[in-house]
């Protein structure tokens, strides 16, 4: 008896092992991910310098598709794009073709027909990216801006490129990821991206009701009380807390999680002296981070903007070589 | 017409008879086994020699899709497949649309199914109007039309006022209930089981106590009723484990699962496989070892195929937003085989789960091959590879998670009524 379903073939990968589409950090190799933080380094010269353009991707097209609505990460994209010199067309289907009835890939086979290189993809469904990876023509790329809860591999890249820059060495690292981990595609990618880059330790810090069944299988380490989850910490990656979370039972007050799960700077002084606090932005001050910690020094939260640009510009050319 | 199916290996698990011999058929009944009956003359003759012959399959859940929803399959489509599989009965859950909650639709449907001259159809009742879970059918009325029981499909029955008193109902006349557990809230919105794949692919969860709290009062209130219940397609370990305690007790509980569950889990979903998206959700590996365990030792009574058509469309969608379900009428037997060739089980033990223990279930006289009963065959050769595909299937919905497996065992004849209504 056999089965030809392929959790064997990644499906990110072309027959050659290199990188077809990035639609999650999950199963990639670190050679790949570390071939991403390389590629974007002097992409990050390129951002600061007057001509911020590189002629990589001149005559590519480049299609935005934003099922959901985002303004950061579609900017980011796009700005990215540009600087690399490709075409950049914005689409915001969540209020255009979905609305008239149009089948997602009804969609995205009407813009592979327009000549697309690549699909940049957000949508609220998880498992969306691949299906559109699944499914489109063999020559169009395709990276997940965001899928539902599960991926949001560029933003957890970048989170990478940012802690290596600021730690060098991923391997005598204790990281802590703290707030929403059940509906966080962020939390997930940077989960499999820190295991694969091979950092030994990996927290979660969470109540129960923010924590997904079996997320130890994952790879981490869960704690329940900020107290001893920050203990020695070098890095803490802070979690948005989505207003509608608070509109459930999972938690009763805004106050009373971040009480328990804000970063002050008094829950910071708990981890190593020269920690680093990420955030995927955009931040709730007062909700998931006192806005002293967010603006302190030991914040990096402004420099991750900025080598996010660079990430995706490696990201897309990375791809666009392949 | 006389039909002699001669030199097959018969095997009737109702009767516990395995053994290579001759079966006659005479007026459209078993006319006996091994004996020619006296003045006996075949008008045709099958040749059934290295090929098993045992009573047709009586597949307790299967979607025909009619009346309403005819762009996921038809009547004509669905049934056959049902005797491309060897399904001689089945029982059709009454989520069509309409809902199956008036005399006049059943009769229709019993109308429509008996024109076919085809596999035996068995509605279902709904439970409440519209499926709603508010009022109750009229289910004398509903069982006189032909309903053999009565349920909700997957919808939920929230409240549990409703169900107690349908209960009390239901008993009052002796009727069936056949209820899948699910607790409506715990459930709600969830898509895959609350377990390391969920959590891996950011999918919202089905935890196991959606099925064991509404199991607990289900098996509380039919302990006070005194109503017959059937668990349908039972998924946990846990749910077994309370199944098999009702059982113990003496409690008047029948309980299938789907043929997918005994075979899957949670990790057959992989990269969002949306042939995957079932209901109840394929759990743990060690809920399928439990599954497993119940069908040995008889918490569990049959197998049934969950036969649900999905038109294509609906499945090439984000794995949430797929319609949930798989095609399996003709999947049925090989799961079985497969099953039975993994616990080293004898077929006749095997074969009983899906053909004596569900007719037992339904309350029929089928699933068996006394002399005398009505000629309901399915004649299929056991060491017969084939491959799943689109183009393999009769089904019109070609969903299903063991696209591309290998299995064994194919349906060559099947009887109904001692009419040859399929041969491969």
């Amino acid at each position: 008896m056999t089965s030809t379903r392929a959790m064997s073939n990644n499906p990110q990968l072309n027959k050659n092992g290199q990188l077809q589409h990035l639609l999650t950090t999950e199963g990639l190799p670190a050679s790949i991910l570390l071939n991403i933080l390389d590629t974007a380094e002097p992409f990050v010269g390129v951002t600061e310098r007057d001509v911020k353009k590189v002629p990589l991707l001149r005559g590519k097209s480049i299609f935005n598709l934003f099922f959901e609505p985002s303004t950061r990460t579609r900017t980011t994209f796009e700005i990215a794009a540009k600087r690399l010199s490709a075409d950049v067309i914005n689409l915001n289907i969540a209020v255009s073709s979905q609305s008239k009835g149009e089948t997602l890939l009804d969609t995205v086979n009407n813009l592979s027909a327009m000549h697309a290189d690549m699909f940049v993809v957000r949508h609220a469904q998880s498992g969306a990216a691949h299906l559109i990876a699944q499914h489109v023509r063999p020559e169009i790329h395709v990276i997940n801006a965001g899928d539902g809860r599960h991926a949001h591999p560029t933003q957890a890249l970048l989170d990478m490129f940012t802690i290596r820059r600021c730690k060098r060495d991923f391997h005598n690292l204790r990281v802590a990821i703290v707030g929403d981990i059940l509906h966080s595609r962020v939390a997930r990618s940077q989960i499999h991206a820190l295991t694969t880059l091979g950092v030994p330790e990996v927290r979660v810090i969470a109540p129960k009701t923010l924590l997904p069944a079996k997320v130890e299988r994952l790879g981490v380490h869960v704690y329940h009380d900020m107290a001893k989850g920050l203990k020695d910490v070098d890095v803490l990656m802070m979690l948005r807390l989505q207003n509608e979370r608070m509109l459930s039972a999972r938690l009763p007050s805004t106050e009373e999680y971040f009480k328990y799960y804000g970063l002050t700077p008094e829950k910071l002084a708990l981890a190593k002296p020269d920690a680093i606090v990420l955030h995927p932005g955009p931040m709730n001050r007062g909700v998931e981070i006192d806005s002293v910690v967010a603006d302190g020094k030991q914040s990096v939260i402004l420099p991750q903007v900025t080598f996010g640009i660079a990430v995706r510009m490696a990201v897309m050319s990375i791809l666009a070589g392949s | 017409m006389n039909i002699a199916i001669r030199n097959g290996r018969v095997i009737d698990p109702k009767n516990s008879f395995d053994r290579v011999t001759n079966i006659y058929i005479r007026s459209g009944k078993i006319a006996s086994l091994g004996d020619v009956p006296p003045g006996f003359e075949a008008h045709r003759e099958i040749n059934a020699q290295g090929l098993i012959v045992c009573p047709g399959l009586v597949d307790l859940s299967a979607r025909l899709r009619e009346p309403g929803l005819e762009y996921k399959a038809t009547l004509e489509s669905e049934m056959g497949a049902a005797v491309a599989g060897g399904v001689t009965s089945l029982a059709c859950p009454p989520d069509t649309d309409p809902v199956l909650d008036e005399p006049g639709l059943v009769e229709m449907l019993k109308y429509r199914a008996r024109g076919r001259n085809q596999t035996r159809v068995y509605p279902i009742g709904a439970l409440t109007r519209g499926l709603r879970g508010e009022w109750l059918t009229e289910m004398a009325e509903l069982h006189s039309a032909g309903c053999v029981a009565f349920g909700q499909s997957d919808r939920p029955l929230p409240n549990n006022r409703v169900l107690m008193q349908a209960m009390q109902y239901a008993s009052t006349f002796g009727f069936c209930l056949w209820l899948r557990p699910q607790d409506v809230n715990l459930a709600d919105g969830g898509v895959a089981h609350d377990g390391e794949v969920a959590t891996r692919l950011g999918l919202a969860a089905v935890p196991v106590c959606a099925e064991t709290v509404a199991l607990s009062h289900i098996i509380l209130m039919a302990k006070e009723t005194g109503a017959r219940v059937h668990l349908c397609r039972i998924s946990s370990a846990e749910g077994v484990a309370m199944t098999r305690t009702a059982r113990k007790q003496g409690l008047p509980i029948t309980c299938d699962v789907a043929a997918n569950h005994v075979h899957l889990s949670e990790m057959d979903i992989g990269f969002f496989d949306s042939n995957c998206h079932l209901v109840p959700p394929l759990r743990s590996l060690g809920d399928r070892d439990a599954l497993r365990a119940g069908l040995l030792d008889g918490t569990i009574d049959a197998i049934c195929s969950d036969h649900a058509p999905v038109d294509e469309d609906a499945k090439l969608l984000p794995f949430a937003e797929a319609e949930a379900g798989a095609t399996g009428l003709e999947l049925l037997l090989p799961l079985t085989l497969k099953w039975a060739a993994e616990t080293k089980l004898p077929l006749v033990a095997a074969l009983s789960r899906i053909t004596g223990e569900p007719a037992r279930i339904l309350g029929v006289d089928a699933g068996h091959l006394t002399p005398g009963a009505d000629a309901d065959l399915c004649i299929f050769d056991p060491d017969h590879y084939w491959t799943i595909e689109a183009s393999t299937l009769k089904s019109q919905g070609k969903n299903t998670p063991f696209l591309g497996w290998e299995l064994q065992g194919k349906v060559k004849y099947t009887l109904i009524n001692g009419n040859v209504v399929y041969a491969d």
